[in-house]
């Protein structure tokens, strides 16, 4: 779902003259090393994600916001290469602005999908990112739509993303069930957040939590003390 | 008059050199490396705005090329910009995005939101995929209130009520991380800003020298510099000048120099061709 770039080591697209005090990895390309995730549920959905960004081993901010608004309706949640998928979003975001003013009315979460779908699969030789789509609206109610690496766009009731996800795809399959409750849905995504992040380094920080319904869009975030704690050994 | 026509170089790109320089650094001879700064860039948010800070030292591979250089960079009144990384990048994104920054409040007659200068530079940066090494620490205060960013090479952003730049980030982030709180005064803000540049200066090797501070606030703005000297040269302890006569002469011979010819050949100006 993403490529955690810091995993590969010493990653830099340019080898543009270093200075000899600069370890490389301060120089490496700035990757959200992530989880994510998005889950529908019965009356909308429920985005969340952890706050890490990494470059390499260092982390460049803790309280970093991977929920993007693209529409009052309709949040991405993002992975991979943090200055790709925010230019990604501030594009999506800017096609929809002025879909939203031709239509008339709020735009289809499909169509915020395909535009994202649209940019990553005919960037994807320069792109990284892995994209997680979550919004609600009148026609299909709240929908899931999934982007990963290659462009490829498919609809999921529930779908995680980001390095951490790799740990938690048997906890998912597990544990989720068709048309939760909001309280079930948001102890469900916090719960594999909370997992995800224990277990990925490259994850962790406090969980962002999106819950967009009929009435638009809640924000939430557990701060680290608030997070469950499972087995640690 | 004549004059030998030099012969002119074929136009475009040579790539005589690429295959020779591929098998050099596949024998190990080393790529030449492009002039950085090693440096600790700061920036917070207090209780009337923004404070940015500095070092002073800019470097070519291990040695000091200038000891006092300019890290804050002004991009308009009521916001500046810390850099980073390629000394000329720096210089020259902060001077472009000022230039349009200026004439965007032209054409507005508004002061510039802070917001806008971010989406400018993180465009342009994005634009030239991480090949502009410009690192930077963006603040300023607006309609809306004081704003700080962080802006990587590569063209992402964040938005940070705290950051650090630079090889030093590391040490001034310690600092921060342990002192920071939301609301500062002024006077607790520029001594926690100072001290993190001075964590950089004196425990990142490329950074050192000086402290350079600007506080923006709401109407106007402190560019401070230096606000602080972190190394002050030392006195010497005698003096080194020497009398004169302190070395004995032993003996002199001089050679005068025969002038056996001068001749002037003075030369004609070209009018130049405007026959075309």
């Amino acid at each position: 779902m993403s490529v955690d770039i810091s995993q590969n080591g010493m990653f830099s697209r340019a080898d543009y003259g270093i200075s000899n005090f600069q370890p490389d990895w301060l120089n490496a390309e700035h990757s959200t090393g992530t989880s994510i995730m998005a889950v529908e549920f019965e009356g909308g959905v429920i985005v969340g994600a952890d706050s890490r960004t990494t470059t390499g081993a260092y982390i460049a901010n803790r309280v970093s916001d991977k929920l993007t608004r693209v529409t009052d309706y309709i949040y991405c949640c993002r992975s991979g290469s943090a200055a790709d998928t925010q230019a990604i979003a501030e594009i999506v975001n800017y096609h929809l602005a002025f879909h939203r003013v031709e239509l008339g009315e709020e735009p289809l979460v499909e169509t915020a999908a395909n535009v994202f779908r649209e940019l990553c699969y005919n960037y994807r030789d320069t792109l990284t990112a892995g994209i997680i789509i979550g919004g609600w609206d009148k026609r299909k109610g709240g929908q899931v739509y999934c982007i990963p690496i290659g462009g490829m766009l498919v609809r999921q009731p529930v779908a995680i993303g980001g390095s951490g996800s790799t740990y938690v795809y048997g906890y998912v399959d597990a544990n989720y069930k068709t048309k939760m409750t909001k309280d079930e849905a948001v102890k469900f995504v916090t719960n594999t957040l909370a997992l995800a992040m224990a277990r990925d380094g490259s994850s962790g920080g406090v969980i962002k939590l999106g819950v967009i319904t009929e009435g638009g869009v809640e924000n939430f975030t557990v701060l680290g003390d608030e997070i469950p704690k499972f087995y640690e050994g | 008059m004549t004059a030998v026509v030099p012969d002119i170089a074929k136009p475009g790109f040579s790539f005589e050199n690429c295959r020779r320089n591929a098998f050099l650094a596949q024998k190990g001879y080393a790529v030449p490396k492009a002039t950085k700064t090693g440096t600790t860039i700061v920036g917070i948010i207090y209780k009337d705005g923004v404070i940015l800070g500095a070092d002073t030292r800019a470097t070519e591979d291990t040695i000091v090329s200038d000891k006092n250089c300019s890290k804050i960079h002004y991009l308009s009144d009521n916001i500046y910009c810390c850099g980073a990384g390629t000394a000329a990048d720096t210089e020259m994104t902060t001077q472009m995005i000022s230039s349009q920054l200026q004439l965007h409040r032209l054409n507005t007659g508004r002061v510039v939101p802070v917001i806008t200068a971010n989406r400018l530079l993180k465009h342009m940066l994005f634009r030239y995929q991480g090949y502009i090494g410009a690192a930077l620490v963006l603040g300023g205060v607006d309609s809306t209130g004081p704003h700080l960013y962080c802006i990587y090479p590569h063209g992402s952003s964040d938005k940070l009520p705290f950051t650090t730049m630079g090889s030093g980030s590391l040490a001034a982030m310690a600092v921060f991380e342990t002192r920071w709180k939301p609301d500062m005064d002024e006077e607790e803000g520029k001594k926690l800003v100072r001290d993190a540049i001075a964590a950089g200066i004196f425990n990142d090797l490329g950074s050192g020298s000086n402290v350079d501070v600007c506080v923006i606030r709401k109407n106007n703005v402190d560019y401070i510099r230096p606000f602080d000297v972190a190394n002050v040269k030392g006195q010497k302890q005698g003096s080194y000048v020497f009398d004169k006569g302190t070395t004995a002469v032993l003996s002199t011979r001089s050679i005068p120099v025969d002038i056996e010819d001068i001749s002037i050949t003075p030369i004609e100006p070209e009018s130049m061709d405007t026959s075309s």
